[in-house]
Parts: structure tokens; sequence; C-alpha cells
């Protein structure tokens, strides 16, 4: 039999999962625009030298509480610190709480998730009795709790909300393995002579990741805010290492003669948080290949 | 379902008592005790002190003292507010917190469910545009970051409201709105989402196809139906909402038990933080309780073994 001449040849190029979620990421303009207001933030912490004469802890007090100008374009501080400045290298420690403690979050959830998940029986049982547990909590007070015990520097302010945060993450893992686990195609692949481990890293695990990612998305903003409460209320990062929540409790006590001190750090922090939110939800869409049109 | 609670119930206890205990062993890893002072106490004094607390007893009995005081009601005393019983201090409290949190939930639910109903009913109108709009913005948004902002324009610049303080109506509005925002984006969100499934329905095109008029079938059939998911996240919802007004009372300085708790945590209060964990965990575990028994009385379709 011979085809006819003009037969059309239905040719879709291959793409690859991430691939194709990055072209419907692309796609979302929110999503752009929340992710290319978080690269630019972050090009402007590392760069902040660069990018102002000022630094976070030099005081000048023959220039304080003053309103912005040209020399300060965001005003100064009751020491005299220019607030742009401090603006800048508050973000480097917002960021940095954001990566650090989703990078402790994968370290501990990942794990445990994913034994939870793959193992099943006791173990699982075991392993979510401790996770109900920890849920009983309420969150930010067991950070702040842990803060106390742990005290002293910034890593352990990423410890104490990483150390609280990952229960989320191992809580999504074993969701994902156990449902993936019985798939047809893990059948396909057990059938096919595939490994234990082979199974969990060429197929539980990335097909497992789209929703991870999306999880940590939104937990980052979380942990921003949270290290922003711990500093606002006193115990968070401790002076002269600026934060957005050190700046805000610096402002309130003159909130109605110096408004802008306390304008500047909370605009920021809640961009920072719309630009997560926005991007989070174009890979939420992006990833989930059910959702393609 | 009798068997589940009395089941549900016992997990809770336990929960509870690990909690405590975590709790406990957390307490005393902190460097320090509750005796320290700017200016040292006399070894002798401290010694007196501990002695009259039970705290030089060795820490497994003082964490069953404990335990057994809390079955029969009793917290322990403050250290740190000159001697008042935890459960003074938490009757004075809880009165601003529960006023707080229900006064958020109920504005949240009432902004929340209409304008997620109505972002669903007419999907892709104006409406639907704005209210997801709005959810996205105020979920993003922290209460706090929110507060602030409010805080700026309502008390700085138009002199509307006051910045802090409790006892009248103008100081409940900020906090409140605050509090609120959060679980309405949530629960708009989440409405409309289950809204626009329950639309999709069979059982609602066979309402259709019998001629039932069109407000009936909505009220009757959607709107009932869609509520199913909004009632599971509402109690963790008001959970959140108790214990998560902690922010937001040091903000408005309110006097409410999350306040005090975070004063507890800073003077080492041993007994105050205790009882402020217990009361935190006792609500969230409570209002899951609730939650999971309501569940299955509103979708007849989940039955418990």
């Amino acid at each position: 039999m011979t085809a006819p001449a003009n037969t059309v040849v239905a040719e879709r190029p291959h793409h690859t999962l991430w691939g194709d979620a990055w072209v419907r990421l692309r796609r979302n303009k929110l999503a752009m625009a929340g992710g290319i207001f978080i690269i630019l933030l972050a090009l402007a912490a590392i760069f902040a030298p660069l990018l102002t004469p000022y630094t976070f802890a030099k005081q000048n007090y023959s220039a304080i509480l003053q309103g912005p100008s040209w020399a300060h374009p965001m005003g100064t501080d009751q020491l005299g610190r220019d607030t742009f400045a401090r603006l800048l290298y508050g973000a480097r420690t917002s960021l940095a709480v954001g990566i650090f403690t989703q990078f402790i979050v994968i370290c501990i959830g990942l794990p445990i998730g994913s034994i939870a998940g793959y193992a099943g029986g006791k173990v699982d049982n075991y392993l979510m009795r401790f996770v109900d547990v920890m849920y009983a909590f309420p969150d930010i007070l067991l950070v702040i709790l842990l803060r106390s015990v742990l005290g002293g520097s910034i890593f352990n302010i990423f410890l104490a909300i990483g150390l609280v945060a990952w229960v989320n993450i191992a809580r999504l893992v074993r969701g994902q393995i156990m449902s993936l686990k019985s798939r047809d195609f893990i059948t396909a692949s057990r059938a096919m002579g595939g490994m234990g481990r082979h199974i969990t890293w060429r197929h539980l695990l990335p097909n497992a990741l789209g929703p991870v990612i999306v999880s940590i998305t939104f937990n980052v903003p979380r942990a921003i805010f949270t290290e922003a409460a711990l500093s606002y209320i006193g115990i968070g990062v401790q002076p002269p290492t600026p934060s957005w929540g050190t700046m805000i409790q610096d402002g309130f006590g003159l909130i109605f003669a110096k408004p802008y001190m306390l304008l500047f750090p909370a605009i920021a922090l809640a961009l920072l948080m719309l630009a997560f939110t926005f991007l989070g939800d174009g890979l939420r869409d992006a990833l989930d290949p059910k959702l393609r049109r | 379902m009798l068997r589940f609670i009395i089941r549900r119930v016992l997990w809770l206890l336990l929960v509870l008592f690990v909690v405590l205990l975590i709790t406990f062993i957390l307490m005393h890893l902190v460097p320090g005790g509750p005796w320290d002072r700017e200016k040292a106490l006399a070894p002798k004094v401290i010694a007196a002190l501990n002695q009259r607390y039970g705290l030089d007893k060795p820490l497994w009995q003082q964490f069953l003292n404990y335990i057994g005081g809390v079955l029969h009601g009793d917290l322990g005393v403050s250290y740190s507010q000159s001697d008042r019983t935890i459960v003074s201090l938490l009757a004075h409290g809880l009165p601003k917190t529960l006023t707080l949190g229900i006064l958020a939930f109920v504005f949240a639910q009432a902004i929340g469910i209409p304008f997620g109903v109505a972002a669903a009913l007419k999907q892709n109108s104006a409406i639907d545009y704005a209210s997801v709009l709005f959810a996205t913005l105020f979920a993003s948004i922290p209460g706090f970051v929110l507060g602030i902002l409010l805080m700026i324009v309502f008390s700085v610049t138009l002199h509307w409201l006051p910045t802090s303080g409790w006892g009248s109506i103008q100081q409940v509005i900020m906090p409140v709105f605050c509090l609120a925002a959060l679980p309405a984006a949530q629960t708009a969100r989440i409405t409309r989402a289950s809204t626009l499934d329950v639309m999709r329905q069979d059982y609602v095109r066979t309402a259709r196809s019998k001629g039932i008029l069109e407000s009936n079938i909505r009220v009757r059939h959607i709107f009932r139906n869609s509520l199913i998911p909004v009632i599971t996240i509402a109690g963790p919802m008001l959970a959140d909402l108790v214990t998560g007004s902690f922010i937001i009372e040091n903000l408005f300085a309110i006097p409410g038990v999350g306040r005090m708790f975070v004063q507890g945590i800073f003077a080492r209060d041993y007994t105050l933080i205790m009882g402020g964990i217990l009361f935190y965990a006792f609500t969230i575990a409570f209002l899951n309780l609730v939650v999971d028994i309501l569940y299955g009385a509103i979708d007849p379709r989940i039955r418990y073994e």
C-alpha cells in the first residue's frame, strides 16, 4: 500500500516538560514581571556598593531624619543612615533568608517525604504521625521558640525557619510519590527491570518536582516575611545587619513624624511578596501539563 | 461516628502531650532562666526563688508536676507577671484575641463568599477580574505590612483611626481588616473555584432541563454544594486567625494572648510559654476536629469507617 502523495504528517516538535513550561511561563506577563523584579532586586542587592555611595551602617549625625532628597533618595533614619542603602543591603538579608531556608527545607523535607511515600507501611505511619505533631504547633511561634533556643547569628534564623517549614514539603512529596507509585508508567518501568533507585531518581522525583518547585516559590516569600516579622519584634537579625523588618521597627516609633521611613521598607516587602506570588502562580500553571491548552 | 470521635479525641490528647513535651525541652534549652535581670540577683535569692517555684527539682519531675497541674486545670503561676496565674492571664488576654479572630473570620467570610460566587457566576466579567485581582493582592501582602500601610493612610495622613490600643470600635477596625485580608482572599479564591466546578456538574444540568427556576438552581444546587470546600478550610482558617494574630496584636499594641506569649518568651517565663503553646495547640487541634465532624454531616458522601 502506498500512501497518497499529499499526506500531511502531523508533526509536533519534540518538547520537554521544562521547555514546554518555559514557553508557557514566558507568555504569562504577571509571572514574568514578578521574575524580572526578583532578578533586578537580587542584582541590586549584589551590586549595592556600586549603586549607592553609602553603607548600611555608616552613621552621619549631621544628616539625621532627612526627607527624600538628591543626596538621600529615600531619606535618612535617626542615626543618619541612608535609607536607600539600608534597603538595598536589607534585600541581601531577605533574599538570603528566602534561599537558605528553602535549602534546609529541601534537605529535610524531600528525603523524609520520599521515604514515607516510597516505603509506605510502618515507616510512613511513624513519619507522618511526627509530621502531624509538627502541624499542631503554631508555625511562627515555634520559630520564635527555636530562635530563642538557637540564639545568635543569622544562620540560626535560617535554621529556625527551615526546621519548621520543611513539614509542608514532606507532606507534598509524600502525596506525590504515593500517587505516582501506582501509575502505569512506574509498573512498566518495573516490568522492564527498573530497580528501586533507578525508579526513584529517573521517574518518581522528576515527576514530583513540579509541585515541589511551585510550593518552594510560595514558601520563599513566607520565609522572608517570617524573618521580617522576627526582626520587627526584635529577635531577628541583630544590628547593624540591615533587615527590612528592623527598618520597619526603627521607623515605627516615628510613624507620625517621618512616615516615609516606614513606607519604603513596607512597600519593598509588599512588592517582593507580590512578585513571588505572581511567579508562583505562573509556575503552577506552566508546570501542570494537565492545564495545557 | 462515635468511635471516630473517640479515636480523634484520644489522638488529640496525645498530640497535646507531645507538643508540651517538645516545648518543655526546647524551653529549658534556652540559655538563661526566668531570674535573669540587668543586675544579677544574689545566688541565695535565686536558690530561694527556684525552690519556691519548684525549679530546683529534676526536670522530669518538673514536667510531671506540670502535666499533673494541667489535668487539674492549673497551668501554674507566671514568673514575670507578679505571680498571677496563667489561667487568669489567659482569661485576661483571650477575650481580645477571640474578638479579633472571630470578627476577622466573620468579615472574611462575609466578603470572600459573595465575591467568590459572583466572580464564578459571571466568569471573565469585570467583577471576576476585580475579585481575582484583589484576592491575589491580599493573599500575598502580609497583614503586618498591610497594617503599616493602613496606618500611614488612615492614622497619619487622614487622622481617622488610632494606631494602637484596645477598647473602642475605631481601634478594632484596622487590626480586624489586616487579619481578615488573607482569609477573605483565600475564601474568595476557593469559593470561586468550587462554584465553577459545581456549575459544570451533571445534576445542575439535570435541574436546568427539568425547568427549575435559575434562582432556585443557584441557591439550592450550586451554592450549597460549592460551600463544602469553603467549610473545610474554615476550621484551619479560624485557628490561624486566633493563633496568628500575635504580630497584629504587637503592631497595634493590643494586650491579647499573642502579645503576652511573645513577652513570655522574652522573659523566659516558662509557665507562660507552656500555657500559650498549650492554648494554641489545643485551639488548632480542636477546630480541626470540629471541621472533620461537621464535614461528615454536611457531605453525606463522606463516611467514617
